[in-house]
């Protein structure tokens, strides 16, 4: 049962990720990644606990706050390309966007209910091990509030460019790695069903919001 | 489902279900394009999970439901203190076993300080006071130990294991202080159920995310089970080791 009580931790801790970066856009553009995360994830938990959106579970609203917010924090393109594996370069540059599009909708829609139970949370940046020169950068947190501390740890990449910075492409909570746990979930449907299969399965859930 | 051999029609019923445990143990019949390694009884275990799921739904979680509409939250948390603070005595003898002795440490200052001070485990002092719960389990001990993880097993009930794990899940039991030292059998039956019905209610939030995120439930739970025990284990896994290149992807092209 132990497994169980796992997942209640990692259901909370994906929560508290989704929003980690609910944060003032505006940032150096030489901030150090583990720097990011840290002042993000404290602005994120803030917004949480006094924007309403995720108290009353308005999708519409969450959705706009993490289009907002997040996703100039988080490399999607690269996210969800991966998630897809190799049917990612077969798809066409529409197929592309809306499953980034679908694949978005799905992990705020998931989460969304778990954000509203994130209440005294803070967040733990470790010590960062990286060389100065590395574009490709683990950062660890902990998030620790009622219970046991959640592990949640973050892939970054340095994006070239003004203004553009580091981006977060995979995370971890509590040694589960988002990506390769979608990898899985995505090739079986595009085995079965092709790129246009998955997608509308991505659509049909979003819309109504139940499982097969 | 979309995936390999699974017997859907064999599936339907509870009985059938619980027939084809042995069946599938014997045949282990996953096979096709996306057999996973670590799942050779797929077959069973999709079957074993939908029996679970449908207890679930018929019986665990309208119970569990109505406990949390009528127990105020404050007796539910005491409910779950007491409960892990017997879990942290069993947590202290395998963090020994491990010869992790500073969780040995940490388990037992738990345990004494909350059983007196927290007044039998109803209110966790020790956490509050910093001393962080170090949760071991007979599983990981083995692990700790060499012995691999083993096919993935879905247990009925009790849900995602692993050969290994269900292995330890008996010594668990035997070392479980409920089963041992309560025995008046109606006041330890009635301890078991209060406990199930406790934990099933403090997941009910999380089963509902669970439903939303995966497109195979199935395949989900088993993917994050198998990687959540490995890391707990401290195994290097390629995902998910200790290294720096942990969750690192290929550039994109």
């Amino acid at each position: 049962m132990m497994n169980r009580r796992s997942l209640h931790r990692l259901a909370l801790g994906l929560g508290a990720s989704t929003v980690l970066a609910l944060a003032a856009p505006a940032w150096a553009a030489d901030e150090a990644p583990d720097a990011l995360i840290q002042r993000v994830s404290a602005d994120a938990l803030e917004t949480l606990r006094t924007d309403k959106s995720f108290q009353t579970g308005d999708i519409a609203k969450i959705v706009a706050l993490v289009d907002k917010v997040v996703m100039p924090h988080v490399n999607f393109r690269r996210m969800t390309s991966a998630a897809v594996g190799p049917g990612w370069r077969k798809a066409t540059p529409e197929q592309q966007a809306r499953l980034q599009q679908e694949f978005k909708t799905l992990l705020v829609r998931t989460y969304a209910g778990a954000l509203a139970q994130v209440k005294d949370e803070r967040v733990t940046v470790k010590p960062l091990r990286a060389k100065p020169d590395d574009t490709d950068v683990l950062v660890r947190t902990e998030v620790r509030g009622r219970g046991d501390p959640v592990q949640l740890d973050y892939r970054l990449e340095k994006t070239p460019g003004e203004g553009a910075g580091w981006k977060i492409y995979n995370l971890n909570v509590m040694g589960v790695w988002l990506v390769e746990t979608y990898r899985n979930q995505f090739a079986q449907e595009i085995n079965a069903k092709g790129v246009d299969g998955l997608i509308a399965t991505l659509a049909q859930r979003n819309a109504t919001g139940e499982s097969k | 489902m979309t995936s390999t051999t699974t017997p859907s029609t064999a599936a339907r019923g509870h009985v059938a279900a619980a027939a084809l445990l042995g069946a599938a143990l014997l045949a282990g019949c996953a096979s096709g394009p996306q057999a996973n390694p670590a799942d050779p009884f797929e077959g069973y275990n999709r079957a074993m999970s939908r029996f679970n799921d449908d207890v679930d739904g018929a019986v665990v979680k309208p119970v569990a439901t109505a406990y949390k509409d009528v127990v105020p939250g404050v007796a539910r948390q005491g409910v779950t203190n007491v409960f892990a603070n017997l879990g942290d005595a069993w947590s202290f003898v395998n963090n020994l076993l491990q010869l992790q002795l500073e969780g040995a440490f940490n388990s037992a200052v738990r345990f004494s300080v909350n059983t007196v001070l927290g007044i039998g485990g109803l209110f966790d002092i020790a956490s509050e006071a910093g001393v962080e719960r170090h949760k071991q389990d007979f599983g990981l001990t083995m692990a700790r130990w060499g012995v691999p993880s083993g096919p993935y097993l879905v247990l009925p009930l009790l849900g995602p294991s692993s050969v290994r794990d269900t292995a330890g899940f008996v010594v668990d039991w035997e070392g479980d202080i409920v089963s041992r030292r309560v025995n008046d059998i109606p006041v330890r039956n009635s301890l078991y159920v209060l406990r199930a019905v406790n934990k099933r209610a403090n997941l009910l939030g999380v089963t509902s995310v669970l439903d939303y995120a995966a497109l195979d439930k199935y395949a989900f739970t088993r993917d994050a089970y198998l990687q959540m025990r490995a890391q707990q284990a401290g195994q290097e896994l390629p995902l998910n080791d200790a290294d720096d290149d942990a969750g690192r992807l290929p550039p994109e092209e």
